[in-house]
């Protein structure tokens, strides 16, 4: 996806130039709700809401943006939407509660951590078929794959470790200890690092992708909040590697940090709990899902400024928004 | 900031993993392959032991009767989780489970057990047997878990430096339930209590709550027990005529505290008051470490590998056993180590945390050993709520609103 991204939002950015801000639709999966709500990122309005399996979570889309991928976690299963109908039109063999996955930058492979069997699971997309499934740490949950498709990396939540799979070999090369229960992996656009969140520990670890040694480790501080209540879990890079933006959880913040830095420059309010995020093609909003307020947010990236806030289903857990 | 694990760590991981790690099939659950040639490392060996003072237990509902391995079970699946964790670091665990009688003496067991390679032991035993093992294995370094004892004393009067507690206190237990009641604003209680000693412990700490938060004891009474059987054919029929007249006389009130840890009327009391109240303590609205259903903050997980692994839900001796038996896994992780001091040093120090499904990080109070938790209330079936409830402030952490705080302890460690 990191790979395929900077040519489209060029394009984009071009087109911006001239046109007003495109539209797009956001898919956020309701995990209380057993739904899907689509979004026209324009209007900020909720235009559908997709009828899925039990407890949607990790959610995804094709390079093509044909095909939205989501874990229907007790249902065992990963739901394949076509984005022209809405319509779920088959599946995927993800192995048992699958939580959170990442499509590989060449778009032909889905790698899904199964939270309750410690496996990560490798599924070939075209033949449907399972190719793997690699044991790691106890409870999978975040997924993160180098923009070159080499390298994977899964937390594992119990075990507190970032795994790093080679993807040739589906072999483990190096675990990394980070704090308590990492929920997110997320690489940086030009594949130098690789940040981890830690959502009991309440740090990121950014992990040197070549020594595979943590460099920094990045706190958060927020006047009157207790420290326990600071829950990083979802991590976004902006396209330009420039900022991060990472969700607090019960904090009910999206912490803006500099990548150069590692500074935290801003905690911009959302809702509440707030979990996962996605930006945008044309990087100019990030979202932000908030579980138990059941809404997400939409920032502006220029100003890190909230812009808006929309009530979706039930519980919003993954958000992605379409390429196109 | 720097990691927190030794760079030696990651050269030997690194080495390790090339060589030992790895084969697709059965990474988990299962030690590593033996020393590591390239190496020369051997796994780190960390073998736990489990004293537990067993006897079948009486309840007034067979659905009370605790499961034949509460608490085992538990110790087991952590011992599972960290062999999984282990087999990326080189660390074996492993859990030597000892079941003696409720009186009967536990240092020989104790010195068994030592003598076997344990130097960390999970005790689900009285308060007697846990001071006599605890003062036993002082000398030898041996650390002790205390997963089931609620006596405070344990943590006050009678601590010890060798001892943490994962188990909550009556204190802890009680204060979870009068925070609730005080956010509920039904501040006028009842108590009822029963004639056994942790009947009586209990009523105290939930004296000690009324105190603490603004509730009303505005009577007491006491339920003796006069050795009637816990159940018997037809026995419904009596209670439902009793427990109306117990209660008639009672002044006006919101709710009805029940202390009966002993099971002995309890579970009487809800809906066969004279006036129709609810019930909090032993029956109806229950303070636990853990609850069967407890299905949030990744509660889910633990919930279906346990019911995976042993086959039946996870009660509150479960978690306190798995909680601490994480500890030591995450103490040897972190310190890469299996020594017991230098864990049991790690568990005191800042740097300490344990995730344990219970929405924020665990940690150890300094000054008693006892471990910082929620309080989860629930009846038979469902997660009610979880306390501290909003609005008790502290100013170290919410969690020490529950139980005896920092300048209240007797504890001289």
């Amino acid at each position: 996806m990191r790979r395929y991204l900077p040519i489209l939002t060029g394009s984009l950015l071009a087109a911006t130039a001239i046109t007003p801000a495109s539209a797009y639709m956001a898919y956020v999966s309701n995990e209380r709700g057993n739904t899907v709500s689509g979004l026209d990122t324009e209007t900020m309005a909720v235009v559908t809401t997709i009828e899925v399996g039990q407890r949607p979570r990790g959610i995804t889309i094709s390079h093509d943006g044909k095909f939205v991928y989501l874990c229907a976690s007790d249902d065992d299963t990963v739901e394949i939407i076509d984005t022209s109908t809405h319509q779920i039109v088959g599946s995927l063999p993800s192995g048992p509660d699958p939580e959170l996955f990442v499509l590989s930058p060449d778009g032909k492979t889905l790698y899904v951590a199964n939270e309750d069997d410690n496996l990560v699971t490798v599924i070939d997309i075209e033949s449907k078929r399972m190719i793997v499934e690699i044991p790691v740490g106890v409870e999978p949950e975040g997924m993160g794959i180098s923009p070159d498709g080499k390298t994977l990396v899964n937390t594992s939540e119990t075990t507190n470790m970032a795994h790093f799979i080679d993807t040739d070999t589906h072999q483990i090369t190096h675990n990394v200890l980070v704090d308590s229960r990492p929920r997110f992996a997320e690489f940086k656009p030009d594949g130098s690092e690789v940040w981890v969140s830690a959502e009991i520990g309440g740090t990121v670890s950014v992990i040197d992708n070549e020594t595979r040694e943590i460099t920094h480790k990045i706190t958060f501080e927020i006047p009157g909040l207790r420290t326990e209540s600071i829950q990083p879990v979802g991590v976004r890079i902006s396209e330009d590697g420039a900022k991060a933006y990472v969700a607090l959880g019960p904090a009910n913040r999206v912490a803006v940090v500099n990548t150069e830095t590692y500074e935290v420059e801003k905690y911009v309010l959302v809702g509440q709990r707030v979990w996962q995020l996605a930006f945008t093609p044309d990087q100019k909003y990030i979202i932000s899902t908030n579980g138990i307020s059941n809404d997400v947010t939409f920032i502006d990236v220029a100003t890190d400024e909230p812009v808006q806030s929309v009530t979706v289903g039930d519980q919003p857990w993954g958000v992605v928004v379409a390429p196109n | 900031m720097k990691s927190v694990v030794p760079n030696t760590l990651f050269s030997f991981l690194f080495l390790f993993m090339l060589a030992v790690n790895i084969p697709q099939a059965g990474a988990q659950g299962t030690a590593p392959a033996s020393p590591n040639a390239a190496g020369g490392t051997t796994p780190i060996e960390v073998k736990i032991g489990y004293l537990r003072a067993y006897a079948p237990e009486l309840a007034l509902s067979v659905l009370d009767i605790p499961p034949r391995d509460a608490g085992v079970a538990g110790a087991k699946l952590a011992i599972d989780d960290n062999n999984t964790t282990g087999s990326f670091l080189g660390q074996e665990f492993s859990l030597d489970v000892v079941e003696i009688e409720p009186r009967a003496d536990a240092v020989q067991p104790l010195t068994q057990m030592v003598e076997d390679g344990a130097r960390f032991v999970l005790a689900d035993v009285s308060a007697e047997q846990l001071l006599a093992i605890a003062d036993a294995g002082r000398e030898q370094g041996i650390i002790i878990f205390n997963v089931a004892s609620a006596e405070d004393s344990l943590r006050e009067e009678e601590c010890r430096l060798n001892v943490f507690h994962t188990a909550p206190t009556y204190s802890m237990l009680a204060d979870g339930v009068a925070q609730y009641l005080i956010w509920k604003q039904w501040r006028n209680w009842v108590l009822v209590y029963g004639s056994h000693e942790p009947d009586q412990l209990f009523a105290e700490a939930l004296r000690r709550s009324a105190e603490r938060f603004g509730g009303n004891i505005v009577a007491e009474k006491l339920f003796e027990d006069q050795g009637t059987a816990r159940r018997s054919d037809t026995g419904v029929t009596q209670i439902q005529r009793l427990m109306p007249v117990f209660t008639q006389d009672l002044p006006a009130h919101d709710v009805v505290l029940a202390a009966d840890e002993s099971e002995v009327f309890g579970n009487y009391l809800p809906y066969r008051t004279w006036v129709p109240r609810p019930v909090a303590g032993s029956a109806g609205l229950m303070p636990s470490s853990w609850h069967p259903a407890s299905e949030q903050w990744g509660g889910m997980q633990i919930q279906n590998r346990f019911e995976a692994a042993i086959g039946r839900r996870m009660v509150s001796v479960d978690m306190n056993a798995w909680t601490a038996a994480r500890s030591i896994g995450e103490g040897a992780t972190r310190t890469m180590s299996g020594d017991a001091a230098e864990i049991a040093d790690f568990l005191r120090s800042d740097d300490f945390q344990v995730a344990a499904f219970r929405g924020q990080r665990l940690t150890f109070r300094k000054w008693n050993q006892q471990l910082r938790q929620p309080i989860i209330l629930g009846d038979g079936h469902s997660v009610i709520s979880t306390s501290p409830q909003e609005g008790f402030l502290h100013q170290v952490s919410e969690l020490d609103t529950l139980g005896i705080d920092q300048p209240e302890t007797a504890c001289q460690l």
